[in-house]
């Protein structure tokens, strides 16, 4: 659905997308991951059409969207980083006249069957300018629903909602992604676990690693960690823990705590809490700590040599 | 077409909605009122006058009240769009950029329109009171006048609308243009034939006073302000289409 190929985008002299080439098929919800100012908004923004790209093609739907820019438009929703909105319109209003400019027919049962599907229906004679962040948000998502486009681009779409909301969204994401192409940015790494199908980490305009989330996160934690609580006095515990077979290394935290790294092929933990246990102590709380997309981050960008046997670096076709 | 049109309507309504739009009909429609009562109670001090007089003593002043207010009936058209981000909401819909542009100006000419029809109050009233009669013939080359004089006008304010993102910036860049267009003629006097000419060809006022507000109706000047409105207009599509370069 989606080709883009040596993608480049310049902004004066600096460059901000770096010949980045990669596809989205018809029933996947790709992730786009990144660090601010990696190039995420720049590249949405040229898949929708917003903006030309200073070289390379993007095609979607067998369009391109220099070329057909109207056509590709009309397949495209597209919610911006800034929620783009009439803040002196109702929403109502304000749906119809973009279901008005893409020239939908019966527009006013789409509207109001979008306006249930993100949960706003009772708000829909309100004033956009009188909604809560979270509510501009879902107008936002209404307004690239509105069409039932074929492809849907989300400029982190989450901000902003509220707990049970994201959880709402998440799940109409992934019905949509059934028989769509969903191309979404965030920076919240349990969104891409839940909702895509694959995610392309980039980086200063660069892919740095394209993976299921689940391999990626897997392979990117080189080590399992764990954090620990206890009660009583811990002497020389954590020098025996640290001795065990597997364990790689442990840090002292404050009031009692500390974690471990085990090396990911070994699973030891049963071993260090019958250590603990044993050694008159009270074990309060063990649980895995998870890597967060910062994290990743500074092991993508720290020691790119060392990963590059356990990552799947994505060469940069030659252009 | 269609999109033009759906833009138009809901730039339209919007004027209806701010405030900026009332106070400026208010401020035209109150000064108009004061003025003709002015001239009506003249006219009767001194019952002998030779001429009745005409309904320019009602549009000749609507004419100045239009070149200073229309800059703040469009000065927030694209500059607002462009800073809320909405823009990037039209550039990504299906709309090509040039009947954003068309719109936007549609839209104003139909709030202009809606005043004008309010001022066609002053000429009824005068129809009634001189004998015999106001000269009918006149009132519309003086009223399609108006109107052609307002669609340049409002063309050129949301031309300078889509340079900026500031509406302030927008109002006194239309305003300053308008007013050099309005005496661009003056130095004509001091300077050659063939000058004179060009800059009196330029001068929008020379194709105004001179001919509609007289009750003549020339081709040449019609001419005059649908291309100051097809070019200023192509330049503000082409404005709206650089700032998706940047």
């Amino acid at each position: 659905m989606i080709r883009v190929v040596d993608l480049v985008k310049d902004y004066g002299s600096r460059r901000a997308i770096d010949t980045l080439s990669f596809n989205a098929e018809k029933g996947e919800v790709l992730g786009f991951l990144g660090p601010n100012g990696a190039g995420k908004t720049t590249t949405m923004r040229i898949l929708s059409g917003f903006m030309p790209p200073t070289s390379g093609t993007v095609t979607i739907g067998g369009y391109d969207v220099v070329e057909n820019s109207l056509e590709v438009r009309r397949i495209v929703g597209y919610l911006p980083e800034t929620v783009p909105l009439y803040n002196e319109m109702t929403v109502f209003e304000y749906l119809k006249y973009m279901s008005d400019l893409r020239h939908l027919k019966n527009g006013k049962a789409r509207v109001n069957e979008t306006l249930e599907m993100v949960g706003l229906q009772d708000r829909a004679n309100g004033y956009i300018g009188k909604l809560s962040k979270g509510m501009r948000q879902r107008v936002g998502l209404a307004q690239a629903l509105l069409h039932q486009p074929e492809v849907l681009i989300l400029d982190e779409p989450t901000i902003g909602l509220d707990p049970v909301q994201v959880v709402h969204f998440r799940e109409l994401i992934r019905s949509i992604g059934k028989d769509r192409t969903v191309l979404l940015s965030t920076h919240i790494l349990p969104e891409v676990q839940q909702v895509c199908d694959r995610v392309l980490i980039i980086n200063k305009g660069k892919i740095v690693a394209e993976d299921a989330p689940q391999q990626l996160q897997s392979r990117l934690m080189g080590a399992q960690r764990v954090a620990v609580r206890v009660r009583g006095e811990t002497g020389t515990l954590l020098t025996k823990i640290g001795n065990l077979p597997g364990v790689l290394n442990v840090t002292p935290g404050a009031d009692d705590t500390f974690e471990f790294e085990t090396h990911p092929a070994q699973d030891v933990r049963a071993e260090v809490a019958r250590l603990i246990v044993n050694s008159g102590i009270d074990l309060l709380e063990f649980h895995p700590v998870s890597m967060s997309l910062e994290e990743i981050f500074l092991q993508l960008t720290r020691d790119e040599p060392a990963d590059s046997d356990v990552l799947p670096v994505v060469e940069p076709a030659q252009g | 077409m269609r999109n033009i049109w759906v833009i138009a309507q809901k730039e339209y309504k919007h004027y209806f909605i701010s405030p900026v739009a009332y106070v400026i009909a208010f401020a035209i429609l109150l000064i108009l009122g004061i003025l003709f009562y002015a001239s009506i109670m003249a006219m009767s001090a001194q019952m002998q006058q030779q001429t009745a007089p005409g309904i320019d003593i009602v549009l000749a002043p609507l004419t100045t009240l239009l070149l200073f207010t229309a800059p703040g009936i469009t000065m927030r058209s694209l500059a607002e769009e462009q800073k809320g981000g909405t823009l990037e909401l039209l550039l990504t819909a299906p709309v090509r950029d040039y009947e954003v542009v068309v719109g936007k100006w549609l839209g104003a000419m139909l709030f202009i329109i809606t005043l004008l029809a309010i001022t066609l109050f002053y000429p009824l009233v005068l129809n009634q009171i001189v004998r015999p009669g106001i000269d009918q013939g006149s009132m519309i080359a003086a009223y399609l006048g108006i109107l052609l004089m307002s669609g340049a006008v409002l063309a050129i304010g949301v031309m300078m609308s889509s340079f900026f993102s500031n509406q302030i910036a927008a109002f006194f860049a239309t305003l300053g243009a308008l007013l050099v267009l309005w005496m661009i003629s003056y130095p004509v006097q001091a300077m050659g034939n063939t000058g004179g000419d060009i800059l009196r060809y330029l001068d929008m006022s020379e194709h105004y006073y001179a001919t509609f507000m007289r009750g003549i109706v020339e081709l040449k000047d019609v001419i005059y302000f649908v291309s100051v409105i097809v070019l200023t207009l192509f330049i503000g599509s082409v404005s709206v289409e650089a700032r998706r370069w940047r």
